[in-house]
């Protein structure tokens, strides 16, 4: 376990960049303009990129270094690039009618980090690793899951769906970084493409919705319940 | 052959038939291809039947596992999409749409392909990337027509089933994490090694593991209350494709939770795993029998029966033991059988009556004489009734139950299917037996003109006779299957 036995200063750089990835999900929770959600998701990206340099630095695995070149380019210039692409043939440039305002998602999103926080504690505690890295690494990877589920659930357009779900993916991937930085380089990378697949998908469902349904505000899609 | 060559010939033959169509580009010839390329299918997983008997054999580095439960679920796979692509020739003839069938059958052998591959992958990471690939490919299939309400069933369908599945991948993280404290940073993460060292792991991780593939995985099977994407897909897209997703893509995840519970068994979690398991299995059934009941539109009516029969063979695996594990088994055969002769049903009905609500279709058998007839009796047996696969599976599954340390969860599962059974027959008779005047007129009006043709009643009589057969009499050869199956999921590592 590479998070328990680390010198001063990589844990620190650990937990740093764990902090600031989590402070970007807040950005992305507190603004209702779509350009500063691409523009936070990109950064963030980078931010895991440097991670996995990191993690290829003190930890020595050296085919993470790889990864964090990977993701630089897919993650962090690739998938914005795409999402750019795909505001721009849209006609809105920010959420009009969120179910929730930001500051409210934003006090919402910290009650979720707490949530997380208590149950990362709860494995810590399990697996005698309480106070390490490894805590840090899941309380973040487990509030961004709930941030990104709390973004499909209250943000309406479609562009803020998608990036609630890579944020989703984000924070899966940061954590385990950390946590399991021996994974098997395939697996990695064949995410890493099933990503780029996915934001393919949804960029020509987006084009459908746009077309066909004459929207891209999930808000009007309620043809089907029952 | 050998279970290598069938193999590839399993996952060849779609993956030609999907380049194929692509590139000849002819309407006239796709699906022919396709129709080729899944009778090819049938006829090597129906070969692989006894050769996976003796396994399970690993290919590809380790990456591809051929092993009596990988075995029968391609089986009813295969069988979904031979009856599916035969369904296929004679549903998709409307005028005009013919520069969009190679690109459709592309899809739908593509779809076929994903399909087949999941429950082949011995890693857990790449079979989580299997299942999201057969998400991928079956949205655009959903979104086919292009409709407004086929859209925004296929935008709701990638995003709650992507969210889910990205549980999945949370809890297959953890268990690689929980696994690593004991065979280092670096492992493959096979099926059997995660079995193997179940026994050693932390068992507050796992469990938290398993819960999150559970949902995860439970999201794709169409689980209440993760079912939200099911009705919405199933009902909205084509009918052969309706007829897939529900007959084959649900089965296909269900693997992945029935190796995950064998997993969960060998660790050290006491009774908590299988406790969970009957209860959203029970949940389910409960959620179905409510939407069943008040159901307005046909396809949705099948949809929501299928949240059903996934709940019933979730019970099935959830109260384990060799008789829970057999009819779970024997469960997913039938319900793909019969699952398929009610949406071809369903289809030819939306045909004839030119609608989708349940209340426009009134005097089914005049306007379809035999294709209706199959459909009622299609309709006794999906609701669990003699001489159907589906009354025999649901007896076992139930006697398992009452031997199970869950015994309540029989009762619920007794009380909600009579439930079902009355709701679900209650439509059929309203829609074979029920009248009004503006019926008989448009009854009188359409009664020459609706023709069947032949490949739209053929795939009902071959779903609808196995199906019968199968109800009848159990075959000791599949008897054997499941003891085989069972022995692999009630074993300890090897």
């Amino acid at each position: 376990m590479l998070a328990a036995h680390l010198n001063p200063l990589a844990a620190s750089v650990f937990s740093l960049i764990a902090i600031a990835s989590l402070l970007l999900a807040f950005v992305l929770l507190g603004s209702r303009w779509l350009r500063d959600y691409l523009v936070a998701f990109a950064i963030e990206s980078w931010l895991i990129a440097a991670l996995s340099a990191a993690v290829a630095f003190y930890g020595h695995y050296p085919e993470l270094y790889l990864v964090a070149a990977l993701t630089l380019f897919f993650r962090g210039l690739v998938l914005p690039y795409l999402l750019l692409r795909i505001i721009r043939r849209l006609e809105v440039d920010r959420e009009v009618h969120e179910r929730l305002a930001p500051s409210s998602s934003l006090v919402v999103g910290a009650l979720l980090v707490v949530f997380a926080f208590v149950v990362s504690n709860h494995l810590g505690d399990a697996l005698h690793l309480a106070g390490t890295v490894a805590v840090l690494a899941l309380t973040v990877m487990l509030s961004m899951k709930l941030i990104g589920f709390l973004m499909l659930i209250v943000r309406s357009e479609v562009i803020s769906q998608i990036l609630g779900l890579l944020v989703l993916e984000n924070g899966i991937f940061l954590g385990s970084q950390i946590l399991v930085p021996g994974m098997p380089l395939l697996i990695e990378l064949v995410i890493l493409f099933d990503l780029l697949v996915v934001v393919a998908c949804f960029g020509v469902l987006v084009r459908y919705l746009v077309v066909h349904a004459g929207t891209s505000s999930t808000l009007n899609l309620r043809r089907l319940a029952g | 052959m050998s279970a290598g060559a069938l193999v590839a010939v399993i996952l060849g033959a779609p993956l030609l038939a999907a380049s194929g169509c692509l590139a000849v580009r002819r309407a006239r010839w796709a699906p022919g291809l396709n129709f080729g390329a899944a009778l090819v299918v049938f006829a090597a997983t129906v070969a692989m039947m006894p050769v996976a008997l003796g396994g399970p054999y690993t290919f590809c580095g380790g990456y591809l596992i051929v092993d009596p439960l990988g075995a029968w679920v391609l089986l009813s796979v295969a069988v979904v999409y031979l009856l599916a692509s035969m369904y296929a020739i004679g549903y998709l003839r409307a005028p005009g749409s013919a520069h969009r069938l190679p690109g459709f059958y592309a899809l739908f052998a593509a779809f076929a392909l994903t399909m087949l591959a999941a429950p082949l992958m011995n890693n857990v990471g790449v079979y989580w990337i299997a299942i999201e690939l057969t998400t991928l490919v079956s949205t655009f299939l959903v979104g086919f027509e292009r409709s407004r309400a086929s859209v925004e069933a296929a935008w709701k369908y990638i995003i709650v089933v992507s969210a889910g599945i990205s549980l999945a991948l949370l809890g297959i993280i953890f268990f690689y994490w929980a696994a690593s404290f004991e065979l280092g940073a670096t492992f493959d993460l096979t099926w059997s090694t995660l079995r193997g060292v179940a026994p050693r792991l932390n068992p507050t991780v796992t469990l938290m593991a398993f819960l999150l593939v559970f949902i995860g995985f439970g999201t794709k099977v169409g689980l209440a209350p993760m079912h939200t994407w099911l009705p919405d897909a199933h009902s909205e897209g084509p009918t052969p494709v309706s007829v897939m997703l529900s007959g084959a893509l649900l089965n296909t995840a269900m693997v992945g939770i029935v190796r995950f519970i064998h997993i969960a068994d060998g660790a050290r979690l006491g009774l908590t795993p299988r406790i969970v398991v009957v209860v959203i299995g029970a949940l389910s059934l409960f959620f179905a029998a409510l939407f069943i009941t008040r159901q307005t539109g046909i396809k949705r009516l099948m949809a929501y029966s299928s949240v059903e029969h996934m709940g019933v063979m979730t019970l099935g695996f959830g109260f384990g033991g060799p008789l829970g594990i057999a009819g779970a088994l024997y469960h997913m055969l039938n319900h793909s059988l019969n699952k398929s002769l009610m949406f071809f049903g369903a289809g030819n009905a939306m045909h004839a009556f030119r609608s989708r609500r349940i209340g426009r279709m009134h005097h089914v058998l005049k306007l379809m004489p035999v294709a209706g007839l199959l459909w009622l009796a299609g309709a006794v047996g999906i609701t669990g009734a003699p001489p159907f696969g589906l009354f025999l599976s649901e007896v076992t599954i139930m006697r398992a139950g009452l031997a199970s340390a869950n015994a309540w969860a029989v009762f619920v599962m007794l009380v909600v299917l009579i439930l079902i059974f009355v709701g679900f027959l209650n439509h059929f008779r309203a829609m074979y037996f029920g009248s009004s005047p503006e019926a008989e007129a448009h009854v009188a009006e359409h009664a020459s003109e609706t023709h069947l043709g032949l490949w739209c009643v053929l795939p009902m009589w071959l779903a609808l006779l196995p199906l019968l057969t199968l109800g009848l009499w159990w075959p000791h050869a599949f008897s054997n299957y499941f003891a085989a199956i069972a022995t692999q999921l009630l074993g300890g590592p090897r």
